[in-house]
């Protein structure tokens, strides 16, 4: 009997932040449902929000792996941004876009090691910093494109666009590739040396560094991931748009964090879920679209995103307090 | 007598402050080496230099007489030294099994975890270690632990990694008696199999007790080494210590 206990105990410290998000998102559901079910049976609500969520989990899925590391960043939302610019600008110059895309991630990925560099080797505040890069590239972006946006119809003739965000049988295929990148990122996050040793990284860092875990690289490595996924889901928003506009992204920044908090991951380091960002990302891009597709005003939006993050804070509570 | 390590004329400072000074020390296979010291001696900074935790200003390190650069814990793991650390190097929002496994994890290609594996030694570790309640097992998080078991988990950590040389740092800190007599057993049992420990205690009862030969650190410096055939009584020990301390 205690055995059992005992398994159910190590469920719930496991998975209850997970389930809690699950939870929340069915709430919201019914919610939704019961206040406005003719807009909830239309499909064209839902169509919108899985138009809207691919994007968000790029996005929201590796700022978990930073989180549960210690460290939080901000710049993403520019680092969007300059890699769809990248992405757009060579697409422009008659660079193959599958080309551009290998270009534009690596241009994600490089800024996040940057980023991660200068918070690691200099000992910064990872909030403060990435605050400052976030303005600092979103500067550049302006100057570079003289704030212009570039539109890049051309994409649509070559083989990347319907493999990547094409229609498939009334689904958008980024979808799929969100669901790929979400299988992946859990049993990278929970299965495999990267993301255990990111999770005792942000646990304790001085044991984790004791026991022989290069604490810098892993932090390094979780800044690029989060520059990899935002480059991804700029180029993506980018194609289907078929528009690079030098503020995108920015609508994004708390979205994203609002997700992973959400979500169930907690502030402080060392835990992290996978599927409760992803029951995060739904709730928030329920709450941006269900709002309006039910009739209420767009000012009702943030009112709500701003009580169901406290909302959702209140409830993780009740997995605790950070143990050490 | 193989010497498992050695540290020649070690050197470590902090800013100004010289924590070590040409500190040199070794350990051959099978012996129990007692580190004491006062507060402030530098028995933690010589630990944590040997262990690979600090690397040294100076000096050589020398693993089984062979000088090595670049040293650092996971070369020092990968070289069989395990410590249980006085802080006990844990993450207690973790698991016993990923504790347990932290840094040497038994990986797939690609990096993968081998989480059955891991719960299965990790199960049978707490058995050894002597954990009886049905309360805890491998997936139970460090947290939830007393600061007996939590010793539990570091030292089933070297127990696992089959290390050639433990080195405990202050062990018996906080601990109560039959936890303290669960820590000598497992020194014992690691002597018997030809493997070493070196122990570093505030408690100069229960380093005399278990150690083999001492070494006395005082100041960042090695003041004294003594076999423990060439005292009879802790308090001749505690004597000497007294005598030297100072006196240099």
């Amino acid at each position: 009997m205690s055995n059992n206990n005992s398994y159910l105990s190590n469920y719930f410290h496991r998975n209850g932040r997970a389930l809690g998000s699950i939870g929340y998102f069915v709430l919201l559901m019914v919610i939704f449902l019961i206040g406005a079910p003719e807009a909830w049976i239309r499909p064209n609500l839902h169509q919108s929000v899985f138009v809207m969520m691919p994007t968000l989990i790029f996005l929201t899925i590796p700022l978990v792996f930073l989180v549960a590391s210690g460290e939080i960043d901000l710049s993403f939302a520019s680092t969007y941004a300059v890699a769809a610019y990248v992405f757009a600008l060579l697409v422009k110059n008659g660079v193959d876009p599958a080309i551009c895309l290998v270009l534009g991630i690596f241009t994600g990925a490089a800024i996040g090691a940057l980023v991660g560099t200068l918070i690691v080797v200099f000992r910064l505040s990872s909030l403060v910093a990435s605050l400052g890069v976030l303005f600092l590239l979103r500067g550049v972006i302006l100057l570079l494109s003289n704030s212009r946006s570039i539109t890049i119809m051309e994409v649509e003739n070559h083989w990347i666009y319907p493999l990547l965000v094409g229609n498939f049988y009334g689904f958008p295929m980024q979808i799929f590739w969100a669901a790929i990148f979400v299988i992946f990122c859990y049993y990278f996050f929970n299965k495999h040396v990267f993301g255990i040793h990111i999770q005792h990284v942000g646990d304790n860092s001085v044991s984790a560094e004791q026991m022989g875990i290069n604490v810098n690289a892993v932090k390094i490595k979780a800044f690029m991931f989060v520059g990899i996924g935002s480059a991804i889901g700029g180029i993506f928003t980018t194609m289907i748009t078929y528009t690079f506009f030098p503020t995108q992204g920015f609508g994004y920044l708390l979205l994203a964090l609002a997700a992973v908090f959400v979500g169930g991951t907690p502030y402080w380091g060392g835990l992290g879920t996978i599927i409760g960002a992803v029951f995060g990302v739904g709730i928030i891009a329920y709450m941006e679209i269900g709002i309006i597709a039910i009739g209420w005003s767009g000012e009702w939006r943030q009112f709500f995103n701003g009580l169901i993050i406290l909302l959702a804070l209140l409830g993780h509570r009740l997995h605790g307090e950070r143990v050490r | 007598m193989e010497n498992i390590i050695e540290l020649d004329n070690v050197t470590k400072r902090f800013g100004g402050i010289t924590a070590l000074n040409k500190a040199s020390l070794k350990v051959t296979s099978g012996e129990v080496v007692g580190l004491i010291g006062d507060n402030g001696a530098g028995k933690s900074t010589l630990i944590k230099t040997l262990v690979g935790v600090y690397s040294p200003d100076e000096g050589d390190i020398l693993i089984r007489g062979k000088k090595v650069s670049a040293w650092n814990a996971l070369k020092a793991r990968e070289s069989g030294i395990e410590t249980v650390f006085q802080d006990r190097a844990l993450t207690p929002q973790q698991s016993i099994v990923k504790n347990i496994f932290m840094g040497k994890e038994l990986r797939y290609p690609f990096g993968f975890i081998k989480e059955k594996e891991q719960i299965f030694e990790a199960n049978r570790l707490i058995r050894e270690i002597g954990f009886t309640s049905k309360l805890i097992n491998a997936e139970s998080p460090v947290g939830n632990l007393s600061g007996g078991e939590r010793q539990g988990v570091a030292i089933a950590r070297a127990i696992y990694n089959k290390a050639e040389l433990i080195v405990l740092d202050e062990p018996t800190n906080n601990l109560s008696l039959n936890e303290t007599q669960k820590v000598f057993d497992f020194v014992l049992n690691v002597k018997k199999s030809n493997r070493s420990v070196l122990f570093i205690g505030h408690n100069i009862y229960h380093v005399y007790d278990i150690s083999d030969r001492f070494v006395i650190l005082d100041r960042g410096e090695v003041v004294h080494q003594l076999n423990k055939n060439d005292i009879s009584t802790p308090e001749e020990l505690m004597k000497i210590m007294r005598d030297t301390i100072g006196a240099h």
